[in-house]
């Protein structure tokens, strides 16, 4: 660069408007965007999916697709204006001034080059080559802490897991020391240790370099964690901007107000209140606005509202300047709730389990090698309950739901009991009511609705399958259900596709309940979704449960989301329960080491972190799983010989509640209290 | 609560196309399948109505007249017993017109029927039918017509059913690996855990998933089908004398070409390539509009 003197600003952005040009029509995606990130500083941008978050990243860089242009507005990247860039300038300067990380490192990488000549080759563009690139690549890798790094250089992208590509990933993103770093959703598809990790590394370097930080996520708890001012994206525009701690603690707008409450926080539970929602959906893009675009969804919007745009209001204080657009910004912690909170519960008669498992195995066959994805498990589960299923991927979680539903057949020996009747391994030799009696909502409903039939043949199918309906008796049960998940008629006639993620898993849910099931396993059915429409199905849920007395087998890698749905917590590590109990206890402790270290992964929005435990290395592979305790070779809190020898038991520590620990439950007791008081 | 309702029509969807009528939108615009299109489209009205504008009898011979050069009267000239080579050449897509796409279709019905069975059980079904696909897709086509004429005869039922069964082991292998990526989706699992038949599984919620890419692999098993009757026919496997048949008409005059005579045997020979081409254009804009 040219000028010596930095700019007062690392990016500027000035009545920014971006638009796609879709079927023949120019759609607004952002609308006279403007903001500021200072030199050096950590920026968050948050806002639900379709806010126009990612073409932010883009446009910084002019990086759009072919149907997007910038119809108006500045960008000034350290000063220079970027719009006025010819092409060489512009080359030059997203090589060396601007780098961006994106949401899938396994996209990012070339999967048929070896990592160590992606990374030499962004030295070579700046003229380094040779035995130096390879020195500075070497660098680069210790820099992001990859251990080894001239072994990880020899290897390929799918040889290294999810957490060390994406540290791949920033290293090459660092590798030119740019002055602004761009990082799109960077830990959202990690397992939450490895999300902490990454975060602790982001953080670690951002004392280290001066690079400004333009930080996209949908997690507001990981942006409060790392940024030091947020913005709030809303249909391309800016609602509230201010010092994340403020924005988070005291939000002034509306938007902000109702997303801070779809989230389950403080160990907030099912039985305690539901969660409040934001009723409708955002603005399509290119959608005409009048007026303030969040006016239709917000229950404090008068005819002002929807007529008139609001203003950035200047709402700046002695904690630093903050903008807010709305109307009633005084009154925005006011807003009424979409969702009353308050649920009846009545306390649940102790009865006889519904679903009893004993020393469940599953086996696989890898290259040769058993590999044990689920290891002699056993629990029940009471009518109405909700167990909830937590883990780090690889862990069996989802292996184990389908050994419960017949999906995949167990290995012999281990029983599964439905209302006392031991269920066949197969799905095809179970009788008809067993296969109704268990049913399960999958993660993804892109592919569990079958994109060719309609929502009505859907559900119609699966009342005539699981309820035995046909005619007028479907016809009038198919109502129930439509309304139970609160849809209506008129989604009855279209395809999955005409519908939002949220709409679609409320379908999935719908078909999970057509015949009345005993047991229904969510997995992870609300992680593809927005918190507001996340906050929307967990009530759905919660409340179908309470009327329907069904017991729900939860499968989720959110702790938060896990900890309000369920009674009862089961913790597995590589196929194994390492801690199983009441929730409540198995959430505030004392733990096992793993949950400990679980817990503490989550970054949390009240920033009330005490003692941060963070573990190392990668869960080890389950065809050559560690001697001893399986999770020795990461623990913390290791206590000797004994760990690496000897596989401790699942021993009851309190009524209820079992832990697989060679950790007298005393002295875990007295371990994480410690752990709590002194500070890290 | 009540104010505000917490679902509200899916707006903008209602108006969003549905995916069929996306796929015209997009065939619509492609120039490739237009071509196409008009060129198959041309041959299709000469087979359905080509004696009504062809301005002779095909089959009327003209011993005076044989072997006489393109001229006014004769556009595309006369073969060796005098026959119109223009009247022949439209005429003649009746056949080919017949046979080829009956052939593609049996190859299709047949292949998906396999491709279904091989993807969806896996294992050991696929293993042995597969094997036995494989096995069959390496004998040569002209042998098994020759194999099969020998045992049933020469006729247009003959040629349809050996290109037909030729041809399904390609689309079958095309069908099958849709189907195993299909299959690994969750509304199958769903399926099962609603104890549905295999044949339902397969046929009712499968294969609606599979179309686009039976319907590219049928557009250009077309085109080879087009190709295949024709070297059959020259051959003298497939359609039989007298039809005008274009592989027919060459067969039986290309040993004209040394005397000079090229007409009678260069307009069939373009009439194929045009129609094979045409068909091609088409598959290409199908394939391109199914894959946008």
């Amino acid at each position: 660069m040219t000028s010596s003197a930095k700019a007062e600003n690392a990016l500027e952005l000035r009545d920014l408007s971006v638009a796609y040009r879709v079927a023949g029509r120019n759609r607004a995606v952002l609308r006279n965007l403007s903001l500021n990130i200072r030199q050096g500083e950590a920026y968050g941008l948050v806002g639900e999916s379709g806010c126009g978050k990612s073409t932010v990243a883009l446009t910084v860089v002019r990086y759009l697709p072919r149907n997007g242009s910038i119809s108006g507005g500045v960008i000034s990247l350290d000063g220079q204006d970027v719009m006025k860039l010819d092409a060489e300038a512009l080359r030059r300067a997203r090589a060396e001034s601007v780098s961006m990380v994106y949401q899938d490192p396994g996209k990012a990488l070339n999967p048929s080059i070896r990592i160590g000549r992606q990374l030499t080759e962004i030295f070579e563009l700046g003229g380094i080559t040779g035995q130096a690139a390879t020195d500075r690549a070497i660098a680069m890798l210790n820099r992001v802490r990859i251990s080894d790094p001239p072994s990880v250089m020899q290897r390929y992208p799918h040889q290294l897991s999810g957490g060390m590509q994406q540290r791949v990933a920033i290293a090459m993103a660092l590798a030119n020391d740019p002055s602004m770093l761009i990082l799109d959703e960077p830990t959202t598809g990690l397992d939450a240790t490895v999300e902490a990790e990454v975060l602790d590394l982001i953080a670690q370097l951002r004392q280290e370099l001066s690079a400004s930080i333009l930080f996209i996520s949908h997690n507001l708890a990981v942006v409060s964690n790392m940024c030091d001012r947020v913005g709030v994206l809303y249909a391309g525009m800016l609602v509230e901007e201010g010092p994340t701690e403020v924005v988070f603690n005291d939000p002034r707008h509306p938007y902000t107000v109702a997303l801070l409450r779809c989230l389950p926080r403080g160990g907030q539970r099912k039985d305690q209140g539901r969660l409040d929602t934001i009723p409708g959906f955002l603005p399509g893009i290119g959608a005409d606005i009048k007026g303030c675009a969040f006016a239709d969804r917000c229950a404090l919007a008068d005819d002002r509202c929807r007529t008139e745009l609001p203003p950035l209001y200047d709402l700046s204080d002695e904690r630093g300047k903050r903008l807010s657009r709305c109307f009633h910004h005084d009154k925005a912690q006011a807003l009424p709730r979409a969702t009353p909170s308050d649920v009846a519960t009545a306390p649940k008669p102790a009865t006889a389990p519904v679903l009893r498992v004993a020393g469940l195995n599953k086996t696989y066959a890898s290259h040769g090698h058993p590999l044990r994805a689920v290891k002699d498990v056993s629990l029940d589960l009471r009518p109405g309950e909700t167990l909830g299923l937590v883990g780090e991927s690889g862990s069996g979680k989802t292996t184990f739901a389908r050994l419960l539903l017949g999906l995949v057949p167990p290995d012999d020996g281990g029983t599964i009991e439905l209302e006392g009747k031991a269920l066949a391994p197969k799905l095809e030799n179970r009788g008809d009511d067993q296969v109704k009696a268990m049913q399960i909502v999958f993660q993804n409903p892109d592919s569990a609705l079958n994109r060719s039939h309609s929502i009505r043949h859907i559900l119609g199918r699966a009342l005539k399958r699981l309820a035995g309906l046909s005619g007028k008796a479907q016809e009038a049960r198919l109502d129930d259900l439509v309304r139970s998940v609160r849809l209506t008629d008129r989604h009855l006639a279209v395809k999955p596709r005409q519908l939002s993620g949220g709409l679609k898993q409320r379908v999935a849910i719908a078909r999970a309940f057509a015949g009345d099931p005993r047991i229904v396993v969510c997995d992870e059915p609300t992680s593809a979704l927005d918190v507001s429409v996340q906050a929307a199905i967990l009530n759905l849920l919660a409340d179908l449960q309470s009327k329907e007395d069904v017991s729900y087998i939860f499968i989720s890698h959110d702790l938060g989301v896990v900890r309000y749905l369920s009674d009862k917590i089961a913790v597995l590590y590589l196929g194994r329960i390492m801690e199983i109990g009441p929730s409540e206890e198995v959430f505030s402790g004392p733990h096992h080491p793993y949950t400990e270290a679980l817990l503490s992964a989550v970054p949390k929005l009240d920033q009330t972190e005490t003692a941060r435990i963070r573990l190392d290395g990668e869960i080890p592979s389950a065809t050559n799983p560690p001697p001893g305790c399986v999770f020795n070779t990461r623990c913390p809190r290791k206590i000797g010989p004994i760990c690496e020898q000897q596989e401790p038991p699942l021993a009851e520590a309190q009524p209820g509640h079992s832990i697989r620990c060679h950790i007298p439950y005393p002295e875990l007791a007295r371990l994480q209290k410690a752990a709590v008081t002194e500070p890290a | 609560m009540s104010a505000v309702p917490t679902t509200s029509p899916p707006q903008d969807d209602t108006r969003r196309r549905s995916p069929l009528a996306e796929v015209l939108f997009s065939l619509l615009r492609s120039r490739t399948f237009l071509v196409g299109l008009f060129i198959v489209l041309f041959w299709v009205a000469c087979a359905l109505f080509g004696e009504h504008f062809a301005p002779y009898d095909p089959l009327a011979d003209d011993i005076i007249n044989a072997l006489a050069p393109p001229s006014a009267e004769h556009w595309f000239g006369t073969d060796q017993i005098g026959r119109d080579v223009f009247s022949r050449v439209i005429v003649g897509s009746r056949d080919i017109l017949t046979v080829a796409p009956l052939a593609t279709l049996l190859a299709t019905v047949a292949g998906t029927a396999l491709g279904l069975l091989t993807g969806y059980f896996r294992g050991i079904v696929d293993d042995v039918v597969s094997r036995i696909l494989e096995a069959f897709m390496a004998i040569p086509v002209v042998i098994v017509a020759l194999l099969a004429i020998v045992a049933l005869g020469t006729s247009k039922a003959t040629v349809i059913v050996v290109i037909g069964l030729s041809f399904a082991p390609i689309i079958a292998r095309t069908v099958r690996s849709a189907v195993l990526a299909e299959r690994e989706l969750d509304y199958v699992a769903a399926a099962q855990l609603r104890h549905e038949s295999a044949l339902h599984t397969m046929f009712v919620e499968i294969l609606p998933n599979v179309i686009p890419p039976i319907l590219v692999e049928t557009t250009v098993r077309l085109g080879y089908a087009i190709f295949a009757v024709a070297t059959l026919s020259f051959m003298g496997f497939g359609i039989q004398p007298p039809s005008p048949d274009w592989g027919l008409s060459i067969s039986s005059n290309y040993g004209m070409i040394g005397g000079g005579f090229w007409w009678t045997v260069l307009f069939d020979a373009l009439a194929i390539a045009s129609l094979v081409i045409g068909v091609n254009l088409v598959a290409d804009g199908v394939h391109g509009a199914l894959n946008d």
